[in-house]
Formats: C-alpha cells, sequence, structure tokens
C-alpha cells in the first residue's frame, strides 16, 4: 500500500511522480467520520428492509450485512442525514 | 551585384499581393536561392491597404525585420499612389514597378520626388488577354523578375510552368493562360 | 540527404507534426498559430497521419482534453497563442504538477490589451512559473527542429514535463524561409512511440492522478517539479545531442554567436536575433569593434550559469526582452540573466532594454545603436537607465 509509504512526514523523494496514487479505492483510507457531528440511530423494529437508505447515502456507508440487514460504516458516514429523511417508516433517527 | 535583393509589394487585401511575394519567393527557391517572403500583418479587411516582403540570396538571410530600404518595389494598385508613399526607402538604382494602363512618365509625378527608374505594366489587359479574367499576380510576378533579374528569364518560365502542372493538375487548361501572361509581360512592361 | 524546403514556420510546425504522428491533438483556433492545426486537419483527412483530432469549444477545454489524453497514455499535443495561453492558464499548471509530457506549438503573440495580433513574448513569458520547459526559435528552422525534440525530452523518464515550442508569430509563424527536413524515416526512429510508464489505460496498475494535495504534501510536490526541471537540463543536452547525428544541426540551452572574443554582448530570444546577427556581421566588417550575442534557446529550465560562463569576459551586457513585466529589474530575460552574473560574480556592466512589443519591428540600425551604448558603458562604467526601450517614441 502507497499510503503506508508516503504520510505527513515523507521528504520529496518518496513522493510519486506527480502524486499519483497507484491503487484502487484509496478514499477508504480516508476516515471521514471524523467530520460527524450527528450520528445516525437505527431501531431495527421499525425497519421493514426496504433499503431506500441504502442508494441514498451519499458516502456509500450504509452497508447491507448476509442477514439482509442495514448497518453503518461509521468510519466513513458523516453524519448527514439523508438516509433518516428517507426512511419511510422513520426507523433511522438523528442523535448526537 | 549585392547579396541580397530586397522587394517591397504594396497591394490591397485580397487582391493577392500577399500570394505574389510568397511565388516569388517559391520561384526563386526552386532557383537555387536563399528567400524569405513575408507580409506585414495587421488588421487588415478586403480592400484595405496591404504590404508584402521578399528577400532573395546566394547566402543564407538571418534578417527577420521588415524592409525600409528596398531594391524594387512592386505597386499592385495604382490607386494606392495618392494615399500611400509607396517609393519611401526605395533606393535610386533600384526601380518601381507600377501596375498601371498609363506611362512611365505619366506615372512620376505621383512618386514624390522618386529619382530611380519607372515601370508600368497593364496587368489587367495582359491578365484579361490570356486569362480572359482580371488575376494581377502573374502579369505582376513576371514584371518585378523581368525588372530585377533576380533569376533568367528561361529559367523563370520553366519553374514556373513546373509549378503551375503541379498546382493545376486537375485543370491543365488554365497552364496554357497563366504562361501566356507571363510571356506577354516580359514583352509588355514599359521603361 | 536532408529534403530541401522552403516553409513557413507554421509549416514547419505541423510537417514536424506530421513525422512524428502523436496520438492526440485538442485544440481551438487563434491567431497566429491557426494554421497549425488547420494543416493537421488536413493530414488527417487525408489520411497521412492517424492521429485522433479533438474539436473543443475554447483553450481552456484543449489544455483539459490534452491533460486528459496524455494522462491516458496517449502522445499529445496543442497548439495556441496569446489569449489562447492565457485562457489555459490553471491547466497549464495541472499538466505540470501531474508530470504529463504534453507538447505545445506556441506561436508567441502579445497578450490583450490593448488588443493586438502581433508578435512578443508575453504570453509564455507570463506562463515560465508554470512548470513547463520552454524552448524558443530564431527561424522555421529552429522551431521544426525543436519541435522535433520535444517529446523525448518531454516523455524520458528523469523528465516527465510538458514543453512549450515557441516561435516569434508572423515573422517566423507567417514568413517562408528556406528549410532543411529530416527524412521521414529518420523522424520516425528518433521520434519513437511513447512508452508511458504509468498511465490510466492500464488495466494491470490501477491509478488516481491529481489528487488534492493539503499542506502537508504541496511544497514537496513542487520539490519533485523542480528535480525534473534540473534534470531536464541533462536531457535536453543528449537529445540535442541524438538530434545533431540525424540532422547535422547542433542545439545548446543558448547559441553564442561570435562570443568567442567578444567584448560588448546582447543576449536575447527568439526571431530577432537573427537580425542582430546581420547587424554583428556588419559591426565587425566595418568598426572591427569584437560583438557578439547570446541567443537564449531553453529559458525553462533557465541555464543560470551556463549563461555566466559565457558571458564572464566581456565588458559590457545589453540583455534585450520581448515582454513587459512593470517591474523595477527590467523585462524576465533581463532579471533573470542580471541575477546569474550576479551569483557567478561576474563584473560587466549591464542594462536591460524592452523591444518589440506587440510587433514593433526592430531593424540592424537598432541594434548597431545598442552596442553603440554598450562601448559607451564600457568606457565610462556608467549605465544611464537599466529599464529602456528600443523604438519607443519618447
Amino acid at each position: 500500500m502507497i499510503s503506508d509509504k508516503i504520510n505527513e512526514n515523507s521528504p520529496w523523494q518518496d513522493l510519486t511522480e506527480g502524486n499519483k496514487l497507484f491503487e484502487a479505492a484509496t478514499s477508504r483510507e480516508f476516515k471521514t467520520g471524523e467530520w460527524r457531528t450527528q450520528r445516525p440511530v437505527h431501531d431495527a423494529e421499525k425497519c421493514r428492509d426496504c433499503f431506500l437508505c441504502v442508494p441514498v447515502c451519499p458516502d456509500m456507508s450504509i452497508l447491507v450485512t448476509k442477514e439482509e440487514k442495514i448497518e453503518f460504516d461509521m468510519d466513513h458516514c458523516k453524519g448527514c442525514g439523508i438516509c433518516a429523511k428517507v426512511c419511510p417508516f422513520n426507523a433511522i433517527s438523528m442523535e448526537v | 551585384m549585392k547579396n541580397t535583393i530586397e522587394i517591397r509589394w504594396h497591394g490591397r487585401g485580397g487582391q493577392g499581393a500577399k500570394t505574389a511575394a510568397l511565388l516569388l519567393a517559391d520561384v526563386s527557391f526552386k532557383a537555387g536561392k536563399y528567400v524569405q517572403g513575408f507580409p506585414e500583418y495587421g488588421p487588415e479587411r478586403m480592400g484595405a491597404p496591404i504590404t508584402a516582403y521578399n528577400r532573395i540570396s546566394d547566402l543564407p538571410i538571418t534578417v527577420h525585420s521588415n524592409i525600409y530600404e528596398p531594391d524594387y518595389v512592386v505597386v499592385v494598385d495604382e490607386g494606392l499612389l495618392d494615399g500611400i508613399n509607396v517609393t519611401a526607402g526605395l533606393s535610386p538604382e533600384g526601380a518601381v514597378i507600377v501596375n498601371s494602363a498609363k506611362s512611365p512618365e505619366e506615372i512620376v509625378p505621383k512618386l514624390r520626388g522618386y529619382k530611380g527608374k519607372v515601370y508600368t505594366v497593364d496587368a489587367r489587359k495582359i491578365s484579361v488577354a490570356t486569362l480572359g479574367k482580371y488575376f494581377p499576380n502573374s502579369p505582376m510576378l513576371a514584371a518585378v523578375v523581368a525588372v530585377s533579374k533576380v533569376m533568367d528569364k528561361e529559367q523563370f518560365l520553366g519553374e514556373m510552368e513546373a509549378s503551375y502542372k503541379h498546382k493545376f493538375s486537375k485543370k491543365p487548361e488554365v497552364i496554357e493562360g497563366n504562361m501566356n501572361a507571363l510571356r506577354m509581360t516580359f514583352e509588355e512592361v514599359n521603361v | 540527404m536532408s529534403i530541401r524546403e522552403r516553409l513557413s514556420g507554421n509549416e514547419a510546425v505541423a510537417y514536424a507534426i506530421k513525422q512524428i504522428n502523436p496520438d492526440v491533438m485538442p485544440a481551438f483556433p487563434i491567431t497566429p498559430s491557426t494554421e497549425i492545426p488547420q494543416y493537421v486537419a488536413s493530414y488527417i483527412a487525408n489520411g497521412d497521419i492517424d492521429t485522433e483530432f479533438i474539436h473543443v469549444e475554447s483553450e481552456h477545454s484543449s489544455m483539459s482534453a490534452a491533460i486528459g489524453a496524455s494522462a491516458a497514455g496517449a502522445r499529445t499535443l496543442t497548439a495556441t497563442s496569446s489569449c489562447g495561453l492565457a485562457l489555459m492558464w490553471e491547466e497549464l499548471y495541472v499538466a505540470a504538477s501531474d508530470r504529463l509530457p504534453i507538447v505545445l506549438a506556441l506561436v508567441n503573440r502579445a497578450l490583450s490589451g490593448p488588443i493586438n495580433i502581433n508578435a512578443d513574448h508575453s504570453d509564455s513569458m507570463g506562463a515560465r512559473d508554470s512548470g513547463w520547459i520552454q524552448i524558443y526559435a530564431e527561424s522555421n528552422q529552429e522551431a521544426y527542429d525543436n519541435f522535433l525534440q520535444s517529446f523525448k525530452i518531454a516523455e524520458n523518464k528523469d523528465v516527465m514535463l510538458p514543453v512549450m515550442i515557441c516561435q516569434d508569430g508572423f515573422i517566423t509563424s507567417h514568413g517562408v524561409e528556406n528549410i532543411e527536413l529530416v527524412e521521414d524515416e529518420l523522424v520516425k526512429e528518433f521520434a519513437g512511440e511513447r512508452k508511458p510508464l504509468h498511465y490510466l489505460l492500464n488495466e494491470k496498475e490501477p491509478m488516481a492522478i491529481g489528487p488534492y494535495a493539503v499542506s502537508n504534501y504541496y511544497m514537496e510536490s513542487k520539490r519533485g517539479q523542480r528535480q525534473a526541471m534540473l534534470n531536464a537540463k541533462k536531457v535536453i543536452l543528449s537529445v540535442a545531442e541524438e538530434f545533431e547525428k540525424i540532422s547535422g544541426r547542433k542545439y545548446g540551452f543558448f547559441e553564442e554567436y561570435r562570443m568567442e572574443d567578444a567584448e560588448y554582448a546582447i543576449v536575447i530570444i527568439g526571431s530577432a536575433a537573427g537580425t542582430a546577427k546581420a547587424a554583428i556581421e556588419e559591426i565587425r566588417n566595418t568598426t572591427g569593434k569584437k560583438v557578439g550575442l547570446v541567443k537564449i534557446r531553453v529559458f525553462r529550465p533557465f541555464p543560470d550559469e551556463e549563461i555566466a560562463e559565457a558571458l564572464k569576459n566581456v565588458k559590457a551586457i545589453a540583455i534585450l526582452d520581448r515582454s513587459e513585466m512593470f517591474s523595477a529589474t527590467g523585462g524576465p530575460l533581463g532579471a533573470e540573466v542580471t541575477a546569474a552574473l550576479y551569483r557567478a560574480k561576474v563584473q560587466a556592466e549591464v542594462v536591460n532594454y524592452i523591444y518589440g512589443l506587440g510587433g514593433r519591428d526592430i531593424t540592424t540600425d537598432d541594434f548597431h545603436k545598442v552596442y553603440e551604448e554598450l562601448y559607451r558603458m564600457a568606457e565610462t562604467h556608467e549605465v544611464r537607465d537599466n529599464y529602456r526601450y528600443i523604438g519607443l517614441r519618447e
């Protein structure tokens, strides 16, 4: 992983030419969950597993488990609340 | 003869003075010379006065400025004589060639005291007689070669014929007319 | 045997493009560079080359498309002038920082305003800090030769920088002159094909290009660009050496003309150098004064030590700039050459002239006057004004 080798202490010689990154999906390394001021809370009782929240999440932070249940990726969820807005059953609430 | 012959063309946008300067560069190049052919660009429009230049030499040319003291001046449009001092800086050992049906004596009074030789050539008459239309380029090109002797007449005609054959490969019927225009000019230049 | 021809500067560069047959050319027309994409489009239409021509709606887009194509792995070029270059501005920096070996055929023209279509170097000099290599030409021959060498410099693995091949608008771009062309097969062999190490269309190596560099990375990234510029010096000379083998023509960072015994020197860029050479011959033949010329070919990377070395024995130097900088130190060439001389502790008297803005002509007579001023400066050790003009009505 290049991101293991290059960090804020790297001398200029260690940066890649033109800052090119030779791996895919490096955005995973960037933990945007730190930005969150509110977090989504899932109420499994109310949830009908419709998964409407999954495609609307701008950070692809709502994951569907093998049991076909939703799960939040709190490393990357920014707490925008869109999932709570679209949920027809009020199964997601935003809490501080 | 000095190393470099410098020629200044005065014409109007759309008349082909620039093309004539480039043609002269072309034919001189084919005759083995070092050449420059370049127009002076500004906000010119169709009909506005334009200037173009030639340097022709047996040695490589490095100068990249315009020409202020030409050896020859070619005036493609007689009407320019009133507004422009076409002989400005022109060498008295050189000559000015004007496209006009008039005689050189009639043109001299318009040349602001120029002391060198004055030639006229009726490019319209030649062009209409040989091509059926008014294209002043070929007669003026032949006239400047005839007057400046920048190259031998037969060599010039030979190179031009080769060039026309290439240029008009799909319209061979116009080659003869253009060649006649050139030949006729050599006879028609008025001293 | 080389091919004897007569071409305008634009035709010459277009012919070089034809011989190299690059992969992609996005371009938008602007005087006086318009003929270059026009000729290339004809070559493509006639089936002479298979370059992909991209019609774009602006120069901002032509450079953006060039960046995309080059990042994808294609050998990419464009052409522009003046305001066209200005509209590319932010993309110029992106191309350089992404380390993309794009070549730009620049036909130098004054930047507006006031609006003007004629030659000066204000467009490329404004872009001198963008991270592009800049190579200038005196003649059509040099514009052609420089273009043939451009991709080999840009694509060298130690360089990987975009290159601007500059020539003076109208003066060389539209002037027909004698030229010697290199045979097609020799160019093909010399220019080769681009073999990118990393490129977006390589499915075996996923790659992201142009990422956001926060403060923690930006300076280190810029230092990397400077290293590429330093490396380019060696590469430019080795490519020139290789080019000499196929053309017989020698190139360096600059040309030294009659400098072997020169006491008075002019430093200049571009087509006016040829006029200066004619003046030098006149002066040497009539007065015997030892006058010479240093004509800058490579402005970026700037060959500071080499220039100082070339000028170390002269008594007086005039540095001529064809662009205004509105600084206290004269034009960009004046400022950089003077700094190089100071560091090398060269003691010559130095004066900076601004000339030829917006196509103002410069003649052999003007050069005579500049040399006369140098004789006076060397004699009196007095520089009257270090920021002066040639041909200005005052």
